[in-house]
């Protein structure tokens, strides 16, 4: 059965400063079909998109709707040709309610209707099981709350063609699925979806066609169920992956008179996690697991102090430190790298080079500024090494795309050569090669001493790279587990489970 | 769809909306305050309906830049438009075919030629606000001065009866030394704040318009994602405020009845602090029209109440500053109070909001 | 050499509007370069723009450092230098018999008021988070009036002849003593920036101040040192402007030099919203809006219409330096350059040739 073209792409082209972001590039898509489109970090995929719903103008190239040739000159003319999209950025703002958010710009009526505003998304909110009040603002709820009330209301749009760029990066295996699920209604009602994400297993289980962009050109266009895994990836890197089940973990040789490289007692921060003990050793790999809101984030910015300390005693290498700010942390040798990279990593305007000297500047001091040329060599060693994707170090942050961010964010950590570092999901929006090569470095630099909690919304991830894990629940420890114990099955229990062996304190 | 969680009232007050109760509050709060001091003025309905009926212009202004302001730009030719305005209508009506429709027109044409120029230059060149209306501000001065450099008193006749004209509320009065009843009376220019107050103010409550322009002074580039026209809904935000400083410029010359190089001078400087006090925050997204009125209100209780205190002139600006001073950071530690992530204190328990999502700060230590 | 241009295309507008004014002038008349020597000191438009724009240009290097930092303007800087000044006028007049040593204890001490000025707002910014044109907003109400109760009510004259020296010349140096000052403050401000840290901390602050928290740079002591330096800044200008004058005027000295100074600041291609900036942009910006100021004057524009002109001459200039009208410029020329292409290569696809600009760059 052939079904109908709704949206055809042709040799597209578009360019940055420096970057061919886009090179005759052909996408189709037809009704009723979940097409993923895949591809590394940049690659172009979010650059297509925006290309498609106006964003972006392009340089060269012809989009066909239905039919009839499109020039979107702004995402609002995109919207009312029914075409609804969810940017890899959550794009709502925050001073509005949350009912605002998912009914702004789509409304024609000249007037606000609160109170129906209100009871709709409130069904909306309910029926997707949105932990939010439609009354709220959105600056109070979560990240991944956010994301889910952005997909709300993409969902909501009485939609020919559904957009999602990477809309799963920042949720739980539970709301996936109710997206899924959602995708699969609107698959069946006719509409055609647009899916981008780095999850592979994600991509086998909803998608029916598969187009890969590698380097902003085109590879081909596939049957799922014409490739494997592999393939895949070997389409998305050009190259073979190495298996990642060679990835060797760590056990740190830790012995009971070893001093701690951190130690914290009764840390607590205002974001409001129960005070709890935290230790690590020279060279281990740790992790804080457990589900979204569940706290593994604000405990480990409670250990970098980025949240206001409310308590605790912080011992580095058995000596009693005061670490009250980010710069005590720093100056002890600790790292971390946040969760939420736009607001919290990168400083969007200025050059990789300055994001990436940054902190190392700040280690140094006030006084002592870096001379151009070495800024230069830490820069260029660092985007050589991390296969940084820029066209110059002096290119600013912002015009890279979301992964490469992450890297350059990672790469500015890296430069200080912490004893402690903390990564708060440093694999969010990266794609499968790099994540293999996050996953090394992770290990690489715990056997080289350096110790390392690493924090992931994929489980799977945190098990092949951490030797223990402390995993988490309404804001408390409720367990740790170790050696054996560590399979996804068991996290789950202690999780459900709530405590099986309620530990530490 | 079992719990439908609409009517809960478990959100928080929104920032636009705090401010505002900040601000009404100690307005209420300064003003008993002016009455419990200074009795014999203040009890008067006459000094409280006087506010308003000399402080139209600079009120109506404001509201005009509330409304630039919450979409996230700023506008300082107001004052000098609204005296543009003065003297056009001046000459207009002094002139051989001056008329009290043709001043109107002539008002509202000026006040929506800034505005459309501003506008367009700002929303659709991109060009900075700030510099923008600052050249209005000359442009408007110079052609002030071009036009006319020497005050005129208006003496058409139907306009000194415009001018004269009070409304008489004779219901609400006070009682002179001698017991006799005075009643109140209203200028039409307070009249014209009222109107222009409830449209404006509905306008951004319940309007698609009035929401987008939250949208945009809350993130720009989300709004335009979200499918606003963000470009048309800036430049419609400095018609507006072009339209109301025309508007004042026509009470304002109903109410002094003269055109004057120095008319409304500074007033721009006046309004952006009345909106603020009134909760328009200048970086956008935050702010409540009817916070423009308080603001406006509250600064010049500060000047009555420094007046009839008799504060040595001298004086009288240092002790705005200070009065001004403690509001600002009265509004600034309260807002801070609320904000625990930032600040890291418990928010008392009244402001404190249920629901999963919301983590409340552990006091324990 | 295209990087050269691209790493100041930052200037590209305050320099060509300074090149425009200058043709405009010559045109006018061809003697606009000519330096004349009076008393052994050098006299000209030249020397006259570089002598009246002094306060304005450090004031607008201050501004730049606020804006960059707090994404706001103080606009309470011709109130501070007002008061700085007020205090340097009653030292001097109080010491007696004034000698070089009392001017410099004067400066100093009206140095420490700047700083305790820039404190104050500082403090409003930084620590209770007040945005910065309303925390100045308090000193710009009530400082004039201090400033007025400093003086003594009166305008106290500066007749010694230090002061005289200091606002004019100094017999055997050609060059007009405010002059020096401006240069030789430039040239402070240039070490400072050669020896700290300070542009990529007051940058990073001004862009994402979280993601400066959390890599150990306290946006509240950035921001707080930027109001220090604008403290400086006042000082220094109101220094200069009162020796000038000769006589501390409480209500008009510096009067609405707010405006100008964040005028500068834009024309130097700094964003008024903060983060990253651009020092000498905004000096030059500075200087143009003097050499506006005595261009419009030198042209015999009737006092009533010059700010007619004014505002003419900055709408046009700002449109020209526009993003978009830029972008529509460069697309324009492309096409003409592709289309010149295809005149000469009749045969070659000149489609192929062109790169066009992107049209949002976000
Ligand atoms: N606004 C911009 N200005 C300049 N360059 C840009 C801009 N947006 C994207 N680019 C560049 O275009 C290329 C493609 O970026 P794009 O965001 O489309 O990648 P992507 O495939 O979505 O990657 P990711 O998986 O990391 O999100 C990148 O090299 C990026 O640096
Ligand atoms: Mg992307």
């Amino acid at each position: 059965m052939l079904s109908e073209t709704i949206l055809e792409m042709k040799d597209i082209s578009k360019s940055f400063p420096g970057v061919k972001a886009l090179d005759s590039v052909d996408f189709k898509l037809r009704k009723g079909e979940i097409h993923a489109l895949m591809g590394e970090n940049g690659a172009g995929k979010s650059t297509l998109i925006k290309v498609i719903t106006g964003v972006y103008g392009k340089d060269a190239g012809l989009i066909t709707l239905q039919g009839e040739s499109i020039h979107f000159k702004a995402p609002e003319e995109a919207q009312n040709k029914g075409i609804g999209t969810v940017y890899q950025e959550i794009m709502l703002c925050p001073n509005l309610t949350v009912a605002e958010n998912m009914f702004i710009g789509r409304s024609h009526s000249l007037v606000v209707n609160w109170k129906q505003m209100n009871e709709k998304a409130a069904q909306l909110l309910d029926s997707l099981g949105i932990p939010a009040s439609p009354v709220q603002e959105l600056t109070s709820c979560s990240l991944a709350v956010q994301q889910m009330i952005a997909i709300a209301r993409a969902v909501d749009m009485d939609c020919k063609i559904l957009i999602l760029d990477e809309p799963t990066s920042s949720l739980d295996e539970d709301e996936v699925h109710k997206l899924f699920k959602l995708m699969r209604e609107l698959k069946a009602r006719g509409v055609g979806i647009i899916f981008i994400t780095h999850f592979l297993e994600q991509v086998f289980e909803i998608s029916d066609r598969i187009t890969v962009l590698r380097n902003g050109k085109l590879v081909g266009e596939y049957e799922t169920t014409s490739l494997s895994q592999i393939e895949l990836i070997s389409k998305m890197l050009g190259n073979v992956l190495e298996d990642i089940t060679k990835i060797q973990k760590h056990e740190p040789i830790v012995s009971d008179t070893s001093i701690p490289v951190f130690e914290g007692i009764g840390l607590s921060s205002a974001a409001g996690v129960r005070p709890f003990n935290f230790v690590i050793q020279r060279g281990e790999v740790n992790g804080f697991a457990g589900l979204l809101g569940s706290g593994r984030s604000e405990s480990a910015r409670a250990i970098f102090a980025a949240d206001k300390v409310t308590g605790g005693e912080v011992r580095m290498k058995g000596k009693s430190v005061k670490i009250k700010t980010p710069l005590h942390a720093i100056k002890q040798g600790i790292g971390y790298l946040p969760e939420d990279r736009k607001g919290d990593g990168i400083i969007d305007d200025l050059s990789v080079r300055d994001n990436i000297i940054l902190t190392l500047q700040v280690m140094k001091g006030f006084f002592k500024p870096f001379s151009l040329k070495q800024a230069e060599t830490f820069a260029e060693e660092y985007i050589k090494k991390l296969n940084i994707k820029t066209p110059t170090p002096d290119t600013p942050i912002k015009s890279l795309s979301g992964g490469n961010q992450q890297k350059v964010i990672l790469a500015r950590w890296l430069l200080t050569n912490p004893e402690f570092l903390i990564l708060d999901e440093p694999t969010r929006g990266i794609d499968v090669g790099t994540k293999v090569e996050i996953q090394k470095l992770v290990i690489k630099l715990a056997n080289n001493g350096m110790s390392l909690t690493f924090i992931s919304s994929e489980i799977d991830e945190m098990i092949r790279t951490c030797s223990r894990l402390i995993v988490m629940k309404d804001r408390e420890i409720v367990g740790e587990l170790k050696g054996t114990e560590l399979t996804e099955t068991e996290v789950m229990n202690v999780i459900a489970q709530g405590g099986k062996n309620p530990c530490l304190n | 769809m079992a719990s439908v969680n609409v009517f809960k009232p478990k959100a928080r007050l929104s920032n636009s909306n705090i401010l505002f109760l900040i601000a009404a509050v100690i307005f209420v709060v300064m003003y008993l305050f002016a009455i419990i001091s200074f009795p014999n003025s203040f009890m008067q309905f006459q000094t409280f309906f006087d506010l308003f009926n000399l402080n139209a212009p600079l009120i109506i202004m404001t509201l005009g830049l509330c409304i630039v302001m919450i979409g996230g730009g700023i506008d300082i030719s107001i004052g000098a438009v609204c005296g543009l305005v003065t003297m056009a209508c001046a000459v207009f009506l002094e002139s051989k075919m001056g008329s009290i429709g043709g001043a109107v027109l002539v008002a509202l044409g000026i006040g929506v030629a800034f505005g459309i120029l501003q506008g367009y230059l700002i929303a659709y060149l991109e060009i900075q606000p700030f510099i923008i209306t600052l050249s209005g501000l000359f442009l408007a001065q110079g052609l002030l001065t071009t036009l006319h450099k020497d005050p005129i008193n208006v003496t058409m006749p139907a306009f000194v009866g415009l001018r004269d004209f009070d409304i008489v509320i004779a219901w609400l009065g006070t009682r002179n030394r001698l017991g006799v009843f005075i009643p109140s009376e209203i200028k039409l220019g307070t009249v014209i704040v009222v109107v222009l107050l409830v449209i404006l103010a509905s306008l951004m409550k319940w309007s698609r318009f009035g929401r987008n322009v939250y949208a945009v002074g809350g993130n720009s580039h989300s709004a335009m994602m979200l499918g606003i026209n963000v470009k048309r809904t800036i430049f419609i935000t400095y018609v507006l405020s072009g339209l109301t400083a025309g508007i004042a410029g026509f009470v304002y010359i109903m109410t002094t009845g003269a055109g004057n190089v120095g008319n409304a001078a500074g007033a721009e400087m006046k309004a952006i602090a009345s909106a603020i006090i009134g909760g328009t925050l200048l970086n956008g997204g935050v702010g409540n029209l009817l916070g423009a009125p308080i603001g406006t209100l509250t600064l010049l209780v500060i000047n009555e109440l420094i007046r009839a205190a008799g504060v040595q002139s001298n004086f009288q600006a240092m002790v705005s500053g200070l009065l001004l001073y403690f509001f600002i950071v009265l509004q600034s530690v309260i807002m801070s109070l609320r904000d625990r992530r930032r600040f890291g204190i418990a928010l008392p328990p009244w402001l404190r909001l249920s629901g999963k999502e919301q983590t409340v700060g552990q006091g324990e230590s | 050499m295209p990087k050269l241009i691209k790493h100041f295309s930052h200037l590209v507008l305050p320099v060509s509007v300074m090149t425009l004014l200058i043709i405009i002038n010559l045109i006018k008349g061809a003697d606009y370069f000519r330096i004349t020597m009076v008393n052994g000191a050098f006299y000209g438009n030249i020397p006259n723009i570089l002598f009246g724009a002094s306060e304005l240009v450090i004031l607008s290097i201050g501004m730049t450092l606020v804006t960059a930092a707090s994404r706001g303007q103080d606009i309470s800087i011709g109130v501070s230098a007002t008061i700085t000044s007020a205090v340097f006028v009653q030292y001097v007049l109080q010491a007696g018999e004034v000698t070089l040593l009392t001017i410099v204890v004067g400066f100093l001490l009206s140095c420490v008021i700047g700083l305790l000025l820039g404190a104050f707002n500082g403090t409003l910014v930084s620590v209770f988070k007040v945005q910065p044109m309303v925390a100045s907003l308090i000193l710009f109400t009530g400082g004039r009036s201090i400033a007025f109760m400093i003086d003594g009510k009166l305008s106290p004259i500066l007749a010694n002849d230090i002061s005289n020296q200091i606002g004019t010349v100094i017999p055997g140096v050609p060059i007009q003593t405010p002059i020096i000052l401006t240069v030789v403050f430039i040239a402070l401000v240039a070490v400072l920036f050669k020896t700290t840290n300070l542009r990529l901390y007051v940058e990073t602050v001004g862009i994402n101040p979280n993601a400066a928290r959390l890599n150990g740079i306290n946006p509240k002591k950035i921001i707080f040192l930027t109001f220090l330096i604008m403290g400086i800044c006042t000082a220094v200008a109101g220094f200069i402007a009162v020796n000038k004058a000769g006589r501390h005027d409480s209500v008009n000295l510096l009067k609405l030099i707010m405006m100008d100074a964040i005028l500068a600041v834009a024309i130097g291609g700094n964003s008024l919203i903060g983060g990253k900036f651009s020092i000498t942009g905004a000096i030059i910006g500075a200087y143009t809006i003097e050499m506006l100021n005595r261009t419009l004057l030198r042209l015999e524009i009737e006092p009533a219409t010059i700010k007619v002109f004014k505002a003419v001459f900055i709408i046009i200039l700002m449109v020209l330096s526009s993003p978009v009208v830029r972008v529509f410029m460069k697309k324009a020329l492309d096409r003409f350059r592709s289309w010149r292409l295809s005149i000469s290569q009749p045969k070659e696809n000149a489609l192929s040739t062109t790169n066009i600009a992107e049209k949002k760059e976000e």
